[in-house]
């Protein structure tokens, strides 16, 4: 029976059979040992990798006071791929959305131009910031709508109304920050402005990972080897700022109304007291689901309250800018305090002097008294005493210098150690500058740019240089470098002024007269040795800033103050009680003269200034 | 009794121990895919682990009735078998519910049967015997129709229950058939429409330019060109010829590529015009050298310009829109992973993410959060490949190949046709479903959705492919009784 024939198509039929079973061998093989797709496959699979966000650093002020802290938040975010069966009206109902609400999110979140990161497998952030309050109806729903979660996240809280310029906020992150830091992704929040920003990468800590195992239907199995491999998240640091809150709430209260700015700097320091740009805002109102409305509403205020005034706003100090001259002129060899100039009050030429007193003046009446004339002389023969005209080399060599010892207080540039965040330069002329204005037409010498002398013309300061300027002032020589946040690294970076301690008695003393018997006499208190310099700024928009420089106590300088209230009228009237009171509350810790506390801050001076 | 004795020795042990190795590996691996994180024991009722192993029990026993059947029985009522599957099958269609569109369930209380399981076995019987009657002939067509008709009634039936991957099985004979005499030519044409089917499908898609044909087409009729070629310059050493041809059929398409140059020239008509003339030129060689192989070569090509011609046709028309998708993604023509490709792609995910030594029994991430459907079923090996990673998988091949190779051998020493054809049936169908089975679940075949022979879960499939290879053993342990 046995087929002979046909028997040798065994050995076929085995071959085929041994070819098919060696190719699946082959198959195998290049699947599980030489692709390595297939195990990222299986990990993006089974994974999912939950973030776990670390609470954000708390931020006291001077005394400890906690200025910002968390409270929970919730974001909803879904992953695509795990949507299905979704009732999209009673989900909107539960979110308390509507629908075209729901379908532009989704729009823009598909939108792979909008929304770089976008994948069906991830989970996309569909809104964010919600409080409890939002999401009460929807958390027990949450099970009606597979593919979407609650994830836990953190919101700021603030404890006091104030200091939004200092603070700054938080915000999601933009695709420019993303892409530069890949610390981010889409839907993270991150400090905006201020020590938020600053000091982003202390106070947001680290996030952690967490791997849950996720089945084919999305629903979470547990943690994968019981959470071994799962990276814990780290809390991102507390912060003590140097401000002074109780300091800072007074002077937002007295600037309530106006247009300006303060800054205090503890002079020893460089340490920042209080920093107020008005208008201001409630930080709180930049925080969860209303953030982008209001700060849009804040973002179009005619009266810009989100700039902070304190580091960007430019002004010419006028006179405050006189005990810097003083102290400038002394040590070029200008003036000295012997040095007498006669003054011919309103009809004095080529400045007139606004205020009366006797002539000749010295420099002590000179500061005391803010005398215009004055201070032109001074300035005068301080940079044109060897030579005059832009092309004597002895000229351009002592302007040259007076521009050097300006800068050496810190004006003209920006505070580049430290941490504050959006400063503008102020300017101190250069010969450069000048030359290119005027050497084609005519030349320049002191009487081209005699404003100068007295804080006008072309020199600008922002609050913040002035205030530091006093520091170094009431150091006698020195500053360190203006700061926000108490570390002791800052403390080292002590500025020299390029004048020498010799010429500071006299300014002090200046000073002091201007509150003992010059123009800031009315806020004079008898327990506290007060040193100022009041300033009445000529603008091209309306009355004159009224501006204050000052520091207090005399002997041993605690506190180093610049005031500027923009359009109020005479520095005398409308900063230097300013200073007064704050000096008062911070060196003996109360008020006493509550009546004038309650005049300046009822004080209007810019009737569209929003009161908070 | 004594009759028992030597059921002892004439029993092949060897395919028992294969038998009874693979399925307990099917049955771990049932237990690893559908366990899950709060998962019970082994033995546990409600689970699949626990199901499978009451349906391994019972395959115990109905291997055990089978060696005791005596073995001239199966024989004997083969067609009685035959007959009465049949019956099972017609009735199935009309009281089988319908699940997830097949109708091919016979639901009995508890229990569901499903008869094209058992289909295999009764046509293996049946053509068994009908093909070592004494004077069959494989060559004489009224033998080859009835042969047909074994094959084609339960193919149809199973068809019109909607169970298309159980009857492709039914290819599976055409081994067997080569083995009892068919001429080889058939399973090489087999091989060839196949491989012309993919290529002008696979590149039907790219057009060489608009209304000028497409590069599927053009592939295909060099593809035929080729194998004309080879045949006269390699096997029958008609050197010149093939010189002849290659020539002509460079210059025609020179011709019409330059003529594309003034006229729009679809260059499919071109591919037609150039495999009819070389046909013709060789049935010309054929009158005048006496090769007669030639006519086989011009009938050959004639046919697949035919294939080749409706192959778009048949893919649209006759093959329904899910089996289009899957072919499409198998050829990489589609990427759907969320869709139609979900499944293979899954599949590939768990088995590549095994590695060499797998993730360890009950480690695998992606069969235990259920990513692969049908994981306990037809996609049982990626749970062998997951877990126990490449060498695993390569142990259940060799087992398989180990066990075929044995089912080989069997076959060729039985001395009764009627037990030889059988066992090549078994062989071929096992050989079957585990060639479709694990191609697909490693992403070389179509989804067809059968079964892994012992490994799968699910009563009928099992009871069905014990049943195939325990009347073979029942058979073969015959061997020596005959001899006595």
């Amino acid at each position: 029976m046995i087929n002979d024939s046909l028997q040798n198509r065994q050995r076929t039929i085995a071959i085929i059979i041994t070819v098919v079973i060696v190719i699946y061998i082959l198959r195998l093989f290049s699947i599980q040992i030489l692709e390595t797709r297939y195990k990222e496959g299986a990990d993006s699979n089974a994974f999912l990798k939950k973030t776990l966000y670390p609470p954000r650093g708390l931020l006291f002020d001077r005394h400890r006071t906690l200025l910002v802290y968390n409270k929970p938040a919730y974001d909803i975010t879904f992953i695509i791929r795990e949507i299905h069966d979704l009732d999209t009206l009673s989900f909107c109902r539960a979110l308390h959305i509507d629908k075209a609400y729901f379908l532009k999110k989704m729009g823009e979140i598909k939108d792979r131009r909008k929304n770089l990161g976008y994948s069906t497998y991830t989970p996309q952030i569909f809104m964010t910031q919600l409080g409890i309050e939002d999401i009460a109806t929807i958390q027990q729903s949450m099970y009606k709508y597979p593919g979407f979660y609650i994830q836990n996240r953190t919101l700021r809280e603030y404890a006091f109304p104030n200091a939004a310029h200092v603070l700054g906020n938080i915000g999601e992150v933009t695709q420019r920050r993303i892409e530069k830091d890949g610390y981010y992704k889409s839907g993270d929040y991150a400090g905006r402005d201020g020590i938020e920003y600053t000091y982003e990468k202390a106070l947001r800590g680290e996030k952690g990972m967490e791997i849950l195992l996720r089945d084919a239907r999305g629903r979470i199995q547990g943690k994968y080897e019981n959470g071994k491999n799962d990276i814990p998240a780290k809390a991102g640091h507390n912060l003590m700022l140097t401000l002074d809150m109780k300091l800072q709430v007074l002077a937002e209260e007295l600037m309530v109304g106006k247009v300006g700015s303060v800054v205090a700097i503890e002079p020893k320091t460089g340490e920042i007291l209080v920093m107020v740009s008005n208008p201001s805002f409630n930080p709180a109102i930049l925080v969860g689901r209303q953030r982008s409305k209001n700060y849009l509403s804040l973002l179009r205020d005619p009266t810009k309250p989100l700039m902070n005034r304190a580091t960007q706003a430019q002004y010419s100090p006028g006179s405050s800018f006189k005990p810097l001259q003083a102290l400038v002129c002394q040590q070029m060899g200008g003036i000295s305090e012997n040095t007498y100039f006669s003054c011919n009050g309103p009809q004095s030429s080529p400045i007139r002097c606004t205020h009366h007193h006797g002539s000749p003046v010295s420099l002590l009446s000179a500061i005391e008294q803010s005398c215009n004339p004055y201070f032109w002389n001074a300035y005068k023969a301080t940079i044109e005493k060897d030579g005059y005209g832009e092309k004597n080399l002895v000229f351009r060599t002592n302007y040259d210098e007076w521009v050097d010892r300006m800068k050496s207080f810190g004006l003209g540039e920006k505070f580049i150690d430290g941490d504050l965040y959006e400063q503008s330069r102020g300017y101190i002329p250069t010969q450069k500058f000048y030359n290119k204005v005027y050497k084609a037409v005519t030349g320049w010498r002191a009487i081209t740019i005699r404003s100068n002398s007295i804080g006008q013309g072309e020199v600008l300061v922002t609050p913040l240089q002035l205030a530091n300027s006093m520091a170094a002032i009431a150091n006698q020589g020195y500053y360190i470098t203006p700061h926000l946040l108490r570390t002791d690294s800052l403390r080292k970076k002590i500025h020299q002024v390029k004048v020498d301690k010799e010429y500071f008695p006299i300014v002090f003393e200046g000073m002091s007269r201007v509150f003992e018997s010059g123009t800031a006499r009315g806020s004079r208190i008898d327990s506290i040795a007060m040193c100022g310099k009041t300033g009445t700024v000529q603008n091209n928009h309306g009355k004159d800033h009224a501006l204050f420089v000052g520091f207090a106590p005399r002997e041993n300088p605690k506190i180093a103050v610049a005031i500027v209230v923009e359009n109020a009228g005479f520095g005398s009237t409308y900063a230097a009680p300013i200073f007064s009171l704050m000096a008062e509350l911070y060196l003996t810790g109360k008020i006493t003269r509550e009546e004038l506390k309650l005049r300046i801050s009822t004080l209007v001076t810019n009737a569209d200034v929003k009161k908070r | 009794m004594s009759k028992n004795v030597s059921m002892k020795y004439a029993l092949d042990w060897t395919t028992i121990l294969y038998f009874v190795v693979l399925v307990l590996m099917g049955w771990i691996s049932i237990y690893g895919a559908s366990y899950n994180f709060d998962q019970a024991g082994l033995l546990d009722w409600d689970q699949r682990a626990g199901k499978q192993f009451v349906w391994i029990l019972t395959a115990f026993a109905i291997a055990g009735m089978l060696l005791l059947v005596d073995y001239k029985m199966y024989s004997f009522f083969a067609y009685f078998i035959y007959a009465f599957t049949i019956i099972l099958l017609i009735v199935t269609i009309f009281v089988a519910p319908d699940i997830k569109g097949s109708r091919s369930w016979l639901v009995i209380g508890p229990v569901s049967f499903q008869p094209a399981e058992l289909a295999k076995m009764a046509t293996s019987l049946a053509l068994a015997r009908f093909m070592s009657s004494y004077n069959y002939k494989l060559k004489n067509w009224n033998d080859l129709l009835p042969l047909g008709m074994f094959l084609l009634l339960p193919f149809s039936l199973i068809i019109l229950q909607n169970e298309t991957g159980s009857a492709l099985v039914f290819i599976a004979f055409l081994l067997m058939l080569y083995r009892e005499g068919m001429n080889g030519i058939i399973l090489m044409l087999v091989v060839l429409a196949i491989f012309l089917f993919v290529i002008v499908i696979r590149f039907s898609m790219y057009p060489i330019a608009l209304h000028q044909g497409s590069w599927g087409f053009a592939m295909g009729m060099g593809f035929i060109l080729a194998i004309q070629l080879v045949y006269a310059f390699f096997v029958s050493r008609h050197r010149k010829e093939a010189g002849i041809v290659l020539l002509g059929s460079i210059i025609a398409v020179g011709i019409a590529s330059l003529a594309n140059i003034w006229y729009v020239i679809n260059f499919n008509y071109v591919g037609i015009a150039v495999v009819l003339l070389s046909s013709i030129y060789w049935i010309f060689v054929a009158l005048f050298s006496r090769h007669k192989q030639f006519w086989m070569i011009a009938l050959i090509s004639f046919s697949s310009v035919l294939f080749c011609y409706s192959a778009d046709y048949l893919f649209e028309k006759v093959l329904e829109p899910h089996q289009q998708i899957r072919i499409k993604v198998l050829l990489s023509m589609e990427d759907d992973l969320s869709g139609a490709g979900y499944n293979v792609n899954q599949s590939k995910i768990a088995i590549g993410s095994g590695g060499f030594w797998g993730k360890g029994f009950l480690n695998g991430t992606q069969t235990k959060l259920k990513y692969v459907p049908e994981q306990d079923t037809d996609f049982i090996f990626c749970t062998v490949g997951e877990e126990h990673g490449f060498w695993g998988s390569t142990l259940v091949l060799v087992i398989f190949w180990l066990l075929l190779m044995r089912i080989i051998r069997i076959a060729e020493r039985q001395r009764e046709s009627f037990n030889r054809i059988y066992a090549y049936c078994v062989a071929s169908i096992l050989f079957f479903h585990l060639m479709i089975n694990i191609g697909m679940v490693l992403g070389i075949m179509p989804v067809i959705g059968i079964p892994l022979p012992f490994f799968s879960y699910g009563g009928s499939s099992l009871w069905g492919f014990t049943v195939l290879l325990f009347i073979l053993l029942r058979l073969d342990a015959s061997r020596l009784e005959r001899l006595r």
